[in-house]
């Protein structure tokens, strides 16, 4: 039977009648769970929640489930694969403990790295909720997840980014063009990828050999995906399409995957398919995976979870997956699950600190939409904090304008604004790349060549006259 | 350095002219690895429009007269709103814009009392920009109907509805009401800096209250400088009918449209041409 949990704060008691319900009232506010009906009534109230959750012992998510174990196969991926022995270390503690444990000088990155398998997403989400923005910071900044599959991501001291070449029709020549800008800018160690417009096997082959050619013509460290469903993309595998990253959305519980076409064991099939290709060179992450606090609450499969909890949940799966790169799209989903730049800035620190506690690669989207209430100089701040914690990689677009998916991202500017003031390079083989290239006068102050390198003047001269429309 | 003081404050690049090919903001220069001023204030007046036209109101009885005379309908559209009565609401509880308030609800179920079934319900939908909805609507209708009245099969089309402050599963609510085996939502997308006027389909196949997206197809940006009307018009028809032989839709019914362009491009080899991988 589901325990409840009361205090008692001046004359006031309160009561919290689940652990989920305690999770919930314990999140730092946000619409999303306002939206769910599960926000704390009252700041009081939020404070209490933290305080008696920093009192309940870690094991506790061990033995209470918040979504039961029958109905929910994350919740079995969980608790099957929970490794005792990378726990022992902190299996005494309670979760106000852990905090205080994770900012300690006993928690190094060593220390992190091997308990890492030990430390649940319900874990990570409830000492994250007692924690402020710096200590997201500072701690997720201690734990390193590296990856690799024609480059190393995620090593410190380098932010990668994701070249996005996004195109309303597909046009190839429109793609090719924001390619061609990202790479003069720097962009794409992450992975070039692309949001088709047409979302079939058909077009997504097509964009798949266009990036691929790029990549052999150039000879880039880099690898490519498009980011169609994972059936799609295991259908452009048997078609022989060159195939680098396997891309899927994924949620933190059974019902929001299944509300997006796929279980646990698509995934399964899709990572073996496109390692059974061998395309990467120096490592053998294949998996890109996107998620974002709401989706669970969007697809009505949150289970009356907060939607934090339920995002780290998603990191369960992705870890599961040896993926290359794992992407919360913070603030894409619009203000209805986070309201404005404060609530996007806090869900993306969030995101990244319980990722990275998890083991999971991850970069961010630092993004928003026309209807949220949020602009350019709260994803400057986003940007600079998480270049501090050292996010794997965030996106990079040009002039931060997504022309295809009508929202705003960072730039490729933008990047290198974070490269410059944090001091941060590219991945090691991609800045190889980027000197050979004449792409940089001097990668080491981040000084771009003022003069158009060699390679991609010839390939401008290959310019049709007119523009083409449609593909 | 000597060099340096022959560095220009801002530095062009080169490429700029490539943005004929794109509405992205490539070549945009930059001072040191910033923005030059003009582009950043090109960028921010942009977003303000785009806030803007987030706000703006759909003209339900214009567009009810327009399309009414544009496609001869023999009854005018019906007018529905959802359970958000304005926008500020809109924003903050999709799950009030995915339903019918109570007066759009009795005013349906009136009008399917004939118990009439109809092979596919047209439900337009503000969405997140009117703008698109009042723009591409009628086009986008008059392509299709075209499509429609020209086939062998003898399509029952459903009255046509406008719905205010509604999101994309109202359209299930309105299908089954409807009695309709088909539904297809045309709703504004939401508004991107260079795009406030993208419009978005989505069909479901019986539909009913309460399904997920994993049920719908989408075709995205439909409008006069993204996919065109008759394209959009074209592609959905083949989805339509695709999803009524198979009767699914969603991810089981994948997107065959554009089959022909693996074909046309000699399959998985060959070179996809463009500037960057030309010889």
């Amino acid at each position: 039977m589901a325990k409840t949990y009361h205090t008692t704060v001046g004359a006031r008691s309160y009561r919290f009648a689940s652990l989920a319900e305690l999770m919930a009232k314990a999140s730092p506010p946000r619409s999303g769970d306002r939206l769910a009906g599960v926000i704390a009534e009252s700041a009081e109230e939020r404070v209490v929640a933290q305080m008696v959750l920093a009192e309940l012992p870690l094991t506790t998510f061990l033995n209470e489930a918040l979504i039961p174990y029958e109905e929910d196969e994350i919740t079995r991926l969980i608790m099957d694969d929970h490794d005792a022995a990378a726990f022992v270390p902190i299996r005494h503690l309670t979760v106000g403990d852990f905090r205080n444990w994770l900012l300690s000088d006993h928690a190094t990155s060593e220390v992190l790295t091997s308990v890492r398998m030990g430390i649940t997403p319900e874990m990570a989400a409830a000492v994250s909720k007692l924690m402020r923005n710096q200590d997201l910071i500072l701690v997720a900044k201690k734990c390193q997840v590296t990856t690799a599959f024609r480059n190393t991501i995620g090593l410190p001291g380098r932010l990668s980014t994701r070249l996005q070449p996004n195109h309303p029709t597909d046009d190839v020549t429109g793609i090719a063009a924001s390619i061609l800008d990202g790479l003069l800018y720097g962009s794409g160690d992450a992975v070039i990828g692309i949001n088709p417009a047409t979302d079939n096997v058909a077009q997504s082959v097509k964009l798949m050999r266009l990036m691929d050619e790029v990549i052999q013509k150039y000879q880039i460290p880099t690898q490519s995906c498009v980011l169609t469903h994972v059936t799609n993309t295991l259908e452009a595998i048997e078609l022989g399409a060159p195939v680098d990253l396997v891309f899927q959305s994924i949620g933190g519980t059974e019902a929001t995957n299944r509300s997006f076409g796929f279980d646990l064991s698509t995934l399964a099939e899709a990572e073996a398919a496109a390692q059974s290709l061998k395309r990467g060179t120096v490592g053998r992450n294949v998996m890109y995976f996107e998620t974002g606090q709401g989706s669970s609450l969007s697809a009505d499969a949150h289970h009356g979870l907060d939607q934090q909890t339920c995002e780290a949940r998603a990191y369960a799966v992705a870890r599961k997956f040896n993926p290359l790169l794992v992407n919360t799209v913070v603030g894409f989903i619009g203000p209805e699950y986070l309201f404005d730049g404060k609530e996007i800035t806090r869900a993306g620190l969030e995101d990244h600190f319980c990722g990275k506690l998890l083991g999971v690669p991850m970069g961010c989207d630092v993004c928003y939409t026309n209807h949220a209430e949020a602009d350019q100089n709260d994803m400057d701040n986003l940007l600079t904090l998480l270049g501090v914690a050292g996010c794997n990689f965030i996106m990079g677009i040009p002039g931060s304008d997504d022309i295809m998916l009508n929202y705003q991202t960072t730039s490729f500017h933008d990047a290198l604004y974070a490269r410059r003031v944090l001091g941060l390079k590219a991945a090691p083989e991609f800045e190889r790349w980027l000197e050979e290239m004449q792409i940089f006068q001097d990668i080491s102050t981040h000084r771009l060549n003022d003069q158009l390198p060699a390679a991609f003047a010839n390939s401008l001269r290959h310019l049709p006259k007119e523009p083409r429309h449609g593909t | 350095m000597a060099h340096d003081e022959l560095s220009p404050i801002v530095v062009e690049n080169a490429w700029e002219r490539l943005n004929t090919f794109t509405d992205a903001r490539i070549g945009l220069g930059r001072a040191g690895v910033s923005l030059p001023t003009s582009k950043l204030l090109a960028f921010q007046l942009a977003h303000a429009q785009a806030q803007d036209a987030v706000h703006c109101p759909l003209e339900v009885e214009k567009l009810a007269n327009e399309l009414t005379k544009a496609l001869t309908l023999s009854e005018a559209p019906i007018s529905l709103h959802s359970h958000a009565q304005d926008r500020a609401l809109y924003l903050q509880r999709p799950d009030y814009g995915r339903r019918l308030d109570d007066k759009s609800r009795e005013q349906l179920q009136q009008a399917a009392a004939s118990q009439q079934r109809y092979d596919l319900a047209v439900v337009i939908v503000d969405g997140l920009s009117a703008l698109a909805v009042q723009q591409n609507s009628t086009p986008f209708l008059r392509a299709l109907y075209q499509i429609l009245s020209s086939d062998a099969y003898d399509w029952q089309l459903a009255p046509l509805t406008i719905v205010e402050q509604g999101r994309v599963a109202i359209g299930d609510e309105i299908g089954a009401l409807l009695n309709a085996d088909a539904v297809l939502v045309m709703i504004g997308e939401r508004p991107g800096l260079s795009s406030p006027d993208s419009l978005g389909l989505y069909m479901t196949w019986a539909p009913e209250p309460g399904l997920k997206d994993d049920r719908r197809n989408c075709i995205s940006n439909v409008r006069p400088a993204g996919l065109q009307v008759e394209e959009a018009a074209r592609r959905f028809f083949l989805l339509l009918k695709e999803a009524r032989q198979l009767k699914v839709s969603g991810v089981k019914l994948k997107d065959r449209s554009e089959d022909n362009v693996l074909e046309g491009e000699s399959g998985t080899t060959g070179s996809i041409s463009n500037f960057l991988v030309a010889d």
